[in-house]
């Protein structure tokens, strides 16, 4: 393709603007209304509790995203891997000197915003790992020495991450990246070894409890033991499982209604308007509501994942889908978690739970997504 | 830009969809799993939502004890049997009253309140019917309960007051939550949710709330589909308020009660080498026990219309002009203006003109040749009004103040009165006229504008006996805390001048011819220094003089003077000063000085006074005295209704 046609065929200046993924656009907005629907009801019908400060970030979020839509993926594969070193940079400093907060080091306090580098990092990670594949020649991204270094890209930040400790991170950190390696096209044998090695790790980490050398936190212990058996221990770490089903349970086809929760307003429900939100709006709105949030996000993958097999620029490719799959780990974790389908690991449910950092962090992905739409060389077949 | 060729493509496509497929599977499963949740096991959790809640609770803390300085109790908690009724399980809740009121008393209007309540509140919440039933009372319920379902006899611990009449002043009392309250506090304790809930209302008791009340503990328990407790599945207790040890002496303060039964009247004293109260009295007092379960309308009526206030704590709340008690503040000033010696004489002829006014002295015929010693002894008014007269207003307020007139002291006690020592210029702006001479000549006699507290008097007693700045204190100890040291400044005031006037007080109450000898202490080792003072109400008016009233004693109660001393013992090492005054009593010397020489006698000698310390032709007198005020005490305590302890 010549200088000439890309000229021609990729959109330039304001207009610019109507090449965006307007489908997209229009799923998300509608998955953050839930959210801020949710949050007046769990607030017991207060906006300026929770609801107006989310919709006041989303719209800061959304800004941004459009702004980031309109800067050229070029732009955004050089940057990488410095936005990946300084996500790195983050999470050694908050391990120096991070806010102590729900007993893990994560945040760093901006004054305006509590950063989180954890969150910057799933971006930049995928960030890196697109750009660098998209420098390697395809034959050789299954050569042990080429297959090393994004493994090391990989491993650094999620060593980094369980040291806080976040276990949810790390998994998703090293699911995120192992996404885009797939995309890729590393060998399936890699992904064989690595899942029968994480099989073996796991093993190690049930072993380890009570030894000297144990590798994870008491309290995540105990979430993992109450997942594996929720009725042990009703009243204490099984407690917030037990609750949440119940609360989804009661829901039934169509729910108790909006506000209408009992579980949720007699406060059986913990951090209900963070992790567990999910299990208000299933309360509320039943099952009809739930399929409703899901399809929604089904809908996105569907339309990223679009994007992403349909963009010939491999770095807008590979970067649109190692976020999807981020994307989809997010609310598949949080619900799963929720519905007592894996422990309780501590993953916001994107879009919808109450937080800064994890929605502004999203929106800034979903313009990068947007970026490699808008930029996507065009065929003049 | 670097687009792949046509394998990659290929291969990325063939990934991408392998991955959406995984995708779609975890979503599936994820689908499968809301709708078993939500359609499938949709009853099962329905019930486990409605029948088997579990709900955390908030459990009161013990509130922490008010004790007096040597432990001894004023406000403590007992259990308290109490009937509660839920509405839900009560078909017709008249008809359940009608025959609970069979077994106990139920009055109409707590029956009103009752019924009331039922139809306001949520059918399973407990509404209480009847508090603080004896053991037989609730045994008595408890055999009948099978045939009242919905009433449920309950315990809890409640507020109560042992010492209630004597102490109701300082200790104050507890009560309800109320909206007021709420809204006057910033942020909110979660206990104070809690319906019933109980907080100081008055006294030591609202002051020192956040040390008393304690912090909450939870209680985890299983509720029902109504919401009724199941049971209790696990608990943690919450800690208790600290404990408070006021500076009190309960002896003495009961005596002083006792003392003062029959009269309005208020009484401070304090240990002049620390600043305690050790008594803080004010007659009559009333039964904090009536408050914390709601006082009935009729009996706070009753509290409310005595002439005698029960409800005013009189030793900090009532300002009185201090007549003749103020004559040390302005000799004082004088002394230390230097426009007076201690040995200089002033001649008193019964009166002092001004201009067309003339200035009385109380005693018609005059003293005649008078010093500092006598102007004291036998408390001259011209003496005064020529010290008031060279001093100046300004002069005196500065002393009033430095004595601890006229300022409010910081105490753990509602309304304290800043009282007024005026200077000139509060005059200008508060009466709109230039100061007088014949405003400083009242001022000289402690008439006029000038107002001070019991409790001021008190500490102007202390800061003479002591020459070093008392300050007041009514706590001694919060919690494990160890009591404070009180850090005493001298005052800044010449020792030979403040000797000059505590010589003579020691005159007014020893030497023949003082006004207050007749009250004395007849025991060398416990010599008091006083004075006495008699503060007029208003003045007889020429048609009254006209009318043939000349003395108190012809005037209505309200209207007659007010009766004052203050003194301190012993004279040669002062260990502690009163502050006594009787409203409307009549004279100092009469009314006020024998009560105050009792109570400080009480103090000094830490029991009942002995009978030789008083002059031997009062002894016989006093001990009638003495069994005729126990008895009175008794029947007046038994009156305001002391707790009716269930056994």
């Amino acid at each position: 393709m010549s200088q000439v046609d890309r000229q021609y065929l990729v959109p330039r200046g304001p207009s610019k603007i109507f090449a965006l993924n307007f489908p997209l656009t229009v799923l998300i907005v509608a998955v953050a209304s839930a959210g801020f629907l949710m949050l007046f009801s769990v607030a017991g019908g207060q906006i300026d509790r929770w609801a107006w400060p989310q919709l006041i970030r989303f719209g800061v979020g959304l800004a941004a995203m459009i702004v980031i839509a309109m800067v050229p993926i070029r732009f955004w594969r050089i940057v990488s891997p410095s936005a990946y070193l300084g996500a790195l940079g983050l999470l050694v400093l908050v391990e120096i000197m991070g806010t102590v907060g729900m007993g893990a080091q994560r945040w760093i306090d901006l004054g305006f915003i509590l950063l989180q580098p954890s969150e910057v990092m799933k971006i930049a990670l995928v960030m890196v790992l697109a750009a660098y594949y998209h420098v390697l020649s395809p034959e050789k991204v299954s050569r042990p020495l080429w297959v090393i270094l994004p493994l090391i890209l990989i491993l650094v930040p999620v060593a980094l991450v369980l040291k806080q400790p976040d276990l949810g991170t790390a998994l998703l950190l090293m699911m995120g990246g192992g996404a885009v390696m797939f995309l890729a096209g590393v060998s399936l044998w890699y992904f064989g070894t690595a899942i029968v090695s994480g099989a073996g790790l796991v093993y190690a980490v049930l072993k380890s409890q009570g030894t000297s050398w144990q590798l994870i936190k008491d309290y995540q212990f105990r979430r993992i033991f109450t997942f594996l058996d929720p009725s042990a221990d009703p009243l204490g770490a099984g407690y917030h499982i037990t609750q949440a089903k119940i609360a989804m349970g009661s829901g039934g086809f169509a729910g108790r209604g909006y506000m209408q929760g009992t579980q949720t307003r007699l406060n059986f429900l913990p951090e209900k308007h963070t992790d567990f939100i999910f299990t208000t709006l299933a309360e509320e709105f039943g099952f009809v509501g739930s399929m409703t949030v899901l399809g929604l996000y089904t809908l996105i993958i569907v339309f990223c994942m679009v994007s992403a097999m349909s963009n010939r620029d491999r770095f807008g490719s590979l970067l649109t889908g190692g976020i999807t799959v981020t994307f989809f780990l997010f609310f598949a974790i949080n619900m799963g978690m929720v519905m007592g389908l894996m422990p309780v690991v501590g993953v916001p449910l994107p879009l919808v739970s109450y937080g800064g950092s994890a929605m502004l962090v999203l929106l800034a992905a979903f313009g990068l997504v947007q970026s490699a739409h808008v930029h996507r060389p065009r065929q003049t077949g | 830009m670097k687009t792949t060729g046509e394998p990659a493509k290929g291969l990325l496509t063939r990934r991408g969809l392998m991955l959406l497929g995984l995708q779609f599977g975890v979503i599936g499963v994820l689908g499968w799993r809301i709708h078993n949740l939500q359609i499938v096991q949709n009853r099962e959790f329905r019930m486990l939502a409605e029948e088997n809640r579990i709900n955390i609770r908030l459990l009161p803390p013990a509130r922490g004890l008010v004790q007096d300085r040597n432990g001894r109790l004023l406000a403590g908690n007992r259990q308290n049997y109490r009937v509660v009724m839920v509405a839900e399980q009560v078909s017709d809740p008249e008809a359940t009253l009608d025959l609970l009121g069979t077994l106990i008393d139920i009055p109409p209007d707590r029956r009103e309140k009752v019924l009331r309540d039922v139809k306001a509140r949520s059918a399973f919440v407990p509404v209480v019917v009847a508090e603080n039933l004896s053991w037989d009372e609730i045994a008595l319920i408890s055999a009948n309960a099978p045939v009242m379902p919905g009433i449920l006899p309950e315990v809890g611990l409640s507020r109560y007051y042992p010492e209630g009449y004597a102490t109701s002043h300082l200790v104050g009392y507890v009560g309800p939550v109320s909206e007021r309250d709420l809204a006057k506090i910033e942020d909110p304790d979660p206990l104070l949710q809690i319906p019933r809930f109980q907080i100081g209302k008055t006294g030591v008791e609202q002051r020192l709330e956040t040390d008393l009340r304690g912090r909450a503990g939870t209680q985890q328990i299983e509720v029902s589909a109504a919401g009724r407790v199941m049971r209790e599945l696990s608990r943690s207790e919450g800690i208790p308020g600290d404990d408070v040890r006021l500076t009190i002496d309960q002896g003495i303060q009961d005596f002083a009660m006792r003392r003062m039964i029959g009269e309005s009247a208020a009484a401070t004293v304090i240990d002049v080498r620390t600043g305690d109260i050790v008594a803080m009295a004010s007659s009559p007092g009333f039964n904090p026990n009536s408050f914390v379960f709601g006082i009935s309308s009729r009996e706070w009526k009753g509290l409310l219309d005595d002439e005698y206030r029960p409800l005013s704590n009189k030793t900090v709340s009532g300002a009185y002009p201090p007549g003749s008690t103020f004559k040390m503040v302005v000799a004082l000033a004088a002394l230390e203006a230097g426009v007076m010696r201690p040995n200089e004489t002033v001649h008193c002829s019964g009166f002092t003109q001004l201009g067309r006014r003339r200035f009385h002295c109380w005693k018609r015929g005059g003293h005649g040749s008078v010093d500092l010693k006598n102007s004291l002894a036998h408390s001259c008014d011209a003496y005064y009004y020529e010290m008031a007269r060279r001093v100046g207003a300004d002069n005196i307020s500065a002393m009033a103040k430095k004595l601890g007139l006229g300022i409010a002291h910081d105490l753990p006690l509602p309304a304290i009165t800043e009282g007024l020592m005026p200077d000139r210029q509060w005059k200008v702006d508060n009466r709109k006229e230039a100061w007088t001479v014949g405003d400083s000549f009242n001022y000289g006699i402690g008439q006029g504008f000038t107002l001070a507290s019991p409790l001021q008097l008190s500490i102007m007693a202390a800061r003479i006996a002591t020459g070093m700045k008392v300050m007041p204190r009514l706590v001694h100890t919060v919690g494990d805390n160890p009591p404070e040291v009180p850090e005493m400044a001298p005052l800044d005031i010449n020792p030979a001048h403040l000797a000059a006037v505590r010589g003579g007080m020691y005159a007014v109450s020893n030497v023949p011819g003082g006004t207050g000898f007749r009250m004395r202490i007849f025991d060398d080792a416990m010599q008091m220094a006083g004075k006495t003072g008699t503060s007029q109400v208003r003045i007889i008016t020429a048609a009254e003089r006209a009318a043939g009233v000349t003395s108190n004693a012809q005037l209505p109660w309200n209207r007659r003077d007010h009766a004052l001393f203050v003194a301190f013992a012993p004279y040669d090492v002062p260990r502690y000063a009163i502050a006594q005054i009787v409203e409307h009593g009549g004279g100092g010397s009469t009314a006020a000085a024998p009560i105050a020489r009792d109570v400080l006698m009480r103090a000094l000698y830490g029991e009942e006074p002995p009978l030789s310390a008083y002059p031997p032709e009062q002894r016989s007198q006093i001990e009638e005295q003495r069994i005729e005020q126990l008895a009175k005490y008794q029947e007046a305590v038994a009156a305001a209704g002391v707790a009716d302890v269930p056994a």
